[in-house]
This record gives C-alpha cells, sequence and structure tokens, in this order.
C-alpha cells in the first residue's frame, strides 16, 4: 500500500487522467526567478477598494463569524437581483433564483454538476479559462472544444457550433468577454448564439464575469434575449470588477428548478459562501459604482497601450474589446507557444502564458494580462520589443 | 476632466509617445494639446511630490488660518496676492467659514515661520488675526499616500 504506484492505482481515473493546468506548471518555472515582470497574472493589480475591506472588518468586528443560508445572505441576494436587473433588465427572485457561490469557479461546478450525467456532451469554445474542460470531464460530461479563430475576433459564430452539435448535446458554455482572448460579443452575435439553443434545446451556462470590463462596446448578455431566461444560468462575480478575487464571492442566477439543484450540491458541499466575504459583497453591490468606472477607466488606457505597442512591434493582436487580457500573435517567430514564453522569460525576465494553457488552438499565440502597473508594462513591452529584434 | 490632463497629472513625465498610444492619437496631437495647456495656463508646473520625512535636513510645513478685512477695491484679492508674493509661502487659499485666508509656509526650523507669522504676516495692513498649526507628518499628499512598502502579494501566474 505504501508504494506510490499503488496509491495512484487508487485514484479515480477521471481524476488521474486530466493533467494539472499548464498555468500551474509555467508558475513554478516564473517563481523560481528573481525581477520577473509578470504579464500572466489573472487578477486585477488593484487591491479591493478600501469601503469594502472596512466593511469586511467591521463586520468582523461586530462578531459575524457564522454559517449564513445556504443560499447565502438574503440581504446580499436582494443586492444581486437588484445589480442584474439595472445591468441586463431580467429579474430574479431573491428569495429562489439566486445562489452566492465560492467564487465562479464553483458556480460552474454547480452548474456542470447539476446538469451532466456520463455521456451528455458540453459545447464550449476554446481558447478557454483553465477549468471548463476539467470541470466537465470531473462530471463525466463529454466537453466538445470549438475552436474559436482569430479571423473571427475569437468570436464564437452560430456555423461553429452546428458544426460541432449532436443528439447528446445538453449544454452550451459561454464565456464572453473572454479569458484570454479578449473577445466580446456584439448584440447580433449573442442573438444568434441564443437563437441555436433555443432551437437546439440547450441549456446555457453563460460565464459573464468580465462584463464591467467592456470597453468599446455596452455588454449584452444572453439572458436578456427573449426566451433565454428559461434555459440559462448566469454566472458571475465579484473578483474582477470589484478587485476581490481573494473573498472567493460568485453568485448564479437562475430558474428556481436550476438554482435548486444547485443549491443541493452546494448545501451538501460547500455549505454557504464565507459570511464575511458576503458582508464585503453587500457593500461592493451599494457603494462601488465609481470605483469600477476608475478601475476600467484604468485598464482601457493600458488596453489601448499594449495594443498600440504590440502593432508597433509587428506583432499581430487583435484589439481587445474586454476583460484584461491581450491575446498577441507570436506563430511567426517559429516556436511554439510553450518555448517562446520560456525563451522571453529566459532572456528578458517577462512572463506571459504560452496560449496553450488554454487549449491546443492556443498554439502560436501568449496571453498577457494588462492587469499590471502601468510602469511594468511599459517596460515589458520595451523588454518584448528587444527580444523580437533578436529573433 | 480632459483625460490627457489626466494623465499629466497622474505622472507628469510621461512621454508624448506614451501617451499618444494611450489616448489613441498622434504624438503632434499630443504636442500641441500640452503646448496649448501650458500657453493658456492650465498646466502652471511640473513638480515632484516630496516625502519631507525622508530628507535629513527636511522642510517644516507650518498652516496659517488667517483673518483680514476686505478692501473696498478688490476685496480679498490684493492681500491674498500680496501674501502669496513671500518665497516662503507655498499656498494661499481663500476659505469659507471661520476664517478668510488658508497659508501654507514652508521653513527650516519652528522660529523661522514662527519669526515670519510675528513679523511680517500678522502686522500687514488688513490682517486683524492669525491661527498658527504647524504640521506633524504628511500621510497622503496630492493624492500619494506617503509610506511605501506595500507589495504586490498576487501569485506571479494566475488563470
Amino acid at each position: 500500500m505504501n508504494d506510490s504506484k499503488s496509491l495512484l492505482s487508487k485514484i479515480a481515473k477521471t481524476v488521474r487522467d486530466i493533467p494539472r493546468s499548464g498555468i500551474r506548471d509555467f508558475f513554478e518555472i516564473v517563481s523560481s526567478r528573481e525581477d520577473v515582470i509578470s504579464l500572466g497574472i489573472g487578477e486585477p493589480d488593484f487591491v479591493t477598494p478600501w469601503h469594502i475591506r472596512e466593511a469586511a472588518a467591521r463586520a468582523l468586528e461586530r462578531g459575524a463569524t457564522s454559517y449564513t443560508s445556504n443560499l447565502g445572505l438574503l440581504s446580499l441576494r436582494r443586492g444581486i437581483s437588484k445589480y442584474v436587473e439595472n445591468k441586463t433588465g431580467i429579474g430574479y427572485r431573491p428569495e429562489n433564483e439566486v445562489l452566492v457561490t465560492v467564487g465562479v469557479s464553483e458556480g460552474l461546478d454547480l452548474a456542470i454538476r447539476a446538469l451532466i450525467e456520463p455521456g451528455d456532451e458540453v459545447l464550449y469554445h476554446e481558447p478557454s479559462y483553465v477549468s471548463y474542460n476539467p470541470l466537465i470531464q470531473f462530471a463525466h460530461g463529454v466537453p466538445v472544444a470549438i475552436q474559436t479563430k482569430k479571423e473571427n475576433g475569437f468570436r464564437l459564430t452560430r456555423a461553429e457550433l452546428e458544426e460541432h452539435v449532436s443528439p447528446k448535446s445538453k449544454v452550451l458554455l459561454l464565456n464572453y468577454p473572454n479569458n484570454p482572448t479578449g473577445a466580446a460579443l456584439s448584440k447580433k452575435d449573442v442573438e444568434e448564439i441564443a437563437a441555436f439553443a433555443i432551437e437546439h434545446d440547450l441549456i446555457v451556462l453563460t460565464d459573464e464575469i468580465y462584463d464591467e470590463l467592456t470597453y468599446d462596446r455596452e455588454h449584452y448578455s444572453i439572458i436578456s434575449v427573449p426566451g433565454m431566461r428559461e434555459r440559462t444560468i448566469y454566472l458571475h462575480g465579484f473578483s474582477k470588477a470589484w478587485a476581490m478575487t481573494g473573498f472567493r464571492m460568485g453568485f448564479t442566477c437562475a430558474p428556481p428548478e436550476l438554482t435548486e439543484a444547485m443549491m443541493k450540491i452546494h448545501q451538501y458541499t460547500m455549505l454557504c459562501a464565507p459570511i464575511l466575504s458576503q458582508e464585503a459583497s453587500i457593500e461592493a453591490l451599494k457603494h462601488a459604482e465609481k470605483d469600477i468606472v476608475y478601475m476600467k477607466a484604468e485598464y482601457k488606457k493600458r488596453r489601448n497601450y499594449i495594443h498600440a505597442s504590440f502593432e508597433e512591434m509587428g506583432i499581430p493582436c487583435i484589439r481587445p474589446d474586454g476583460a484584461f487580457y491581450a491575446f498577441a500573435d507570436i506563430s511567426k517567430y517559429g516556436m511554439t507557444s510553450q518555448e517562446f514564453a520560456l525563451k522571453l522569460l529566459d532572456e528578458q525576465n517577462v512572463a506571459c502564458v504560452p496560449g496553450t494553457a488554454f487549449g491546443a488552438c492556443g498554439e502560436g499565440f501568449i496571453r498577457c494580462s494588462y492587469a499590471t502597473a502601468f510602469d511594468d508594462i511599459k517596460e515589458a513591452m520595451v523588454r518584448i520589443a528587444r527580444f523580437i529584434e533578436k529573433l | 476632466m480632459n483625460e490627457l490632463l489626466n494623465l499629466l497629472k497622474q505622472n507628469a513625465f510621461e512621454s508624448p509617445e506614451n501617451l499618444a498610444k494611450i489616448l489613441g492619437i498622434t504624438v503632434d496631437e499630443v504636442k500641441k494639446q500640452i503646448a496649448a495647456y501650458e500657453r493658456d495656463g492650465v498646466i502652471r508646473a511640473y513638480q515632484a511630490v516630496v516625502n519631507e520625512e525622508k530628507l535629513d535636513s527636511s522642510l517644516f510645513t507650518t498652516v496659517i488660518e488667517v483673518k483680514i478685512t476686505p478692501e473696498s477695491e478688490g476685496g480679498f484679492d490684493r492681500i491674498a496676492d500680496r501674501i502669496s508674493r513671500f518665497p516662503e509661502v507655498e499656498s494661499v487659499f481663500l476659505m469659507s467659514g471661520g476664517f478668510d485666508l488658508l497659508v501654507f509656509i514652508k521653513g527650516r526650523t519652528m522660529q523661522e515661520a514662527f519669526r515670519f507669522v510675528s513679523e511680517t504676516l500678522a502686522i500687514m495692513p488688513g490682517v486683524i488675526s492669525t491661527a498658527t498649526h504647524f504640521m506633524m507628518k504628511a500621510y497622503k499628499q496630492n493624492g500619494i499616500i506617503m509610506h511605501t512598502g506595500e507589495g504586490d502579494e498576487r501569485l506571479k501566474v494566475s488563470p
């Protein structure tokens, strides 16, 4: 029993077969070095706005250290309901249609586990956030990756969906604005995808964690399309727009049947989201509008800068519409993404994430996060320019 | 406020090339706008924000509330302008409330500040009274928190 081989054989096959995230490996290489400028960080460089931190501290002083309702504090669910309705025009009842989760990560896991039976297919688009494919496999579902293309600005098209749909397709998982490509959808794109979902009777999971960070257009949520509210689980959270990653706060909005199903899993695995984080989120919804406006304006300036810099260097990069990532096309240098990223790190001490961490079709790209201090972005761009000159 | 001015307020050293990239306009346009701001007196100066505490021979800031009698011609302006002319005076503001002018002066010692108040400011015609406060420590100045050392606590790479 003691040797590692026999222990490994005890591990569930589904888990054994899934590789750990490519980001993890890269993280370990980067962590072993000093003075790295990292464009590899998928979270805001802003610290949580002060008044939100104070709300958490006040709640702790008051002695808010208990469990909450499984669904989350009712006052928070009310705030979430109002927030979502203001943005999308779609109302959800705080009593039975809103569930507070530990980050969108948990929300996604709940949604997939609530819906998927062995063999059910989940359509999702790549390059994508690292957890989508594994979460589907953990639930014994079949991940069906649709490779979005640079020519389409990494927007998912109806034609691509039609190519991959099958009688076993049950769920469509969307993430726009997108990590890692920075792509966002137009209203028309969203309507076409919605029509497809209705026609094929799919449940849609829409991860809109980056919706507040849409720069050149109004974000349009798929739940706003008539007929979609009743077949969609809307996933959102406080990490990005409010710079609250460490609070681990997400939420889902969905019809009562779906919310109840997710709540059951949440109830028996997580019980509830941490109360201090919930208290902080109540404050975030009440008073953080101007923080969001400020941070978004900052990201937009950096987006402009990083995009213009890549263009100047002759590295093709679609102008990111949302989130805080630039997905730069480095294919012309004749290296894999991994080789490029490692060499860049080695020679110039700049860390970017190889595109392949987000799916095979990320080959030829690197993800550069501009949730990075401006001075660091400037220096990183100088170093990347120096780097490619020698290639 | 104009986006260019905001950027310069954050970092007056930002190069026109970088400003052009951020704003999506040409370098020439940036230079033209800055020149116009300078010409029109919108931009008055470019200065460093110094943490005096870090210096061996730091300057001492004194804040003085001044009550004055407005003049029949010129109101508060003429006397405020006269006070502003002294090189040791850093800032002068006209205030509402219990006093009229708020004057900031910089000096090497408390004595120097005291001498300016008692021998120059308090005896100026039109000055009714003064209340002098010595500044002990600057925590935040011009929007900048003066202590440094809050590092980036994030992981170096994350999804």
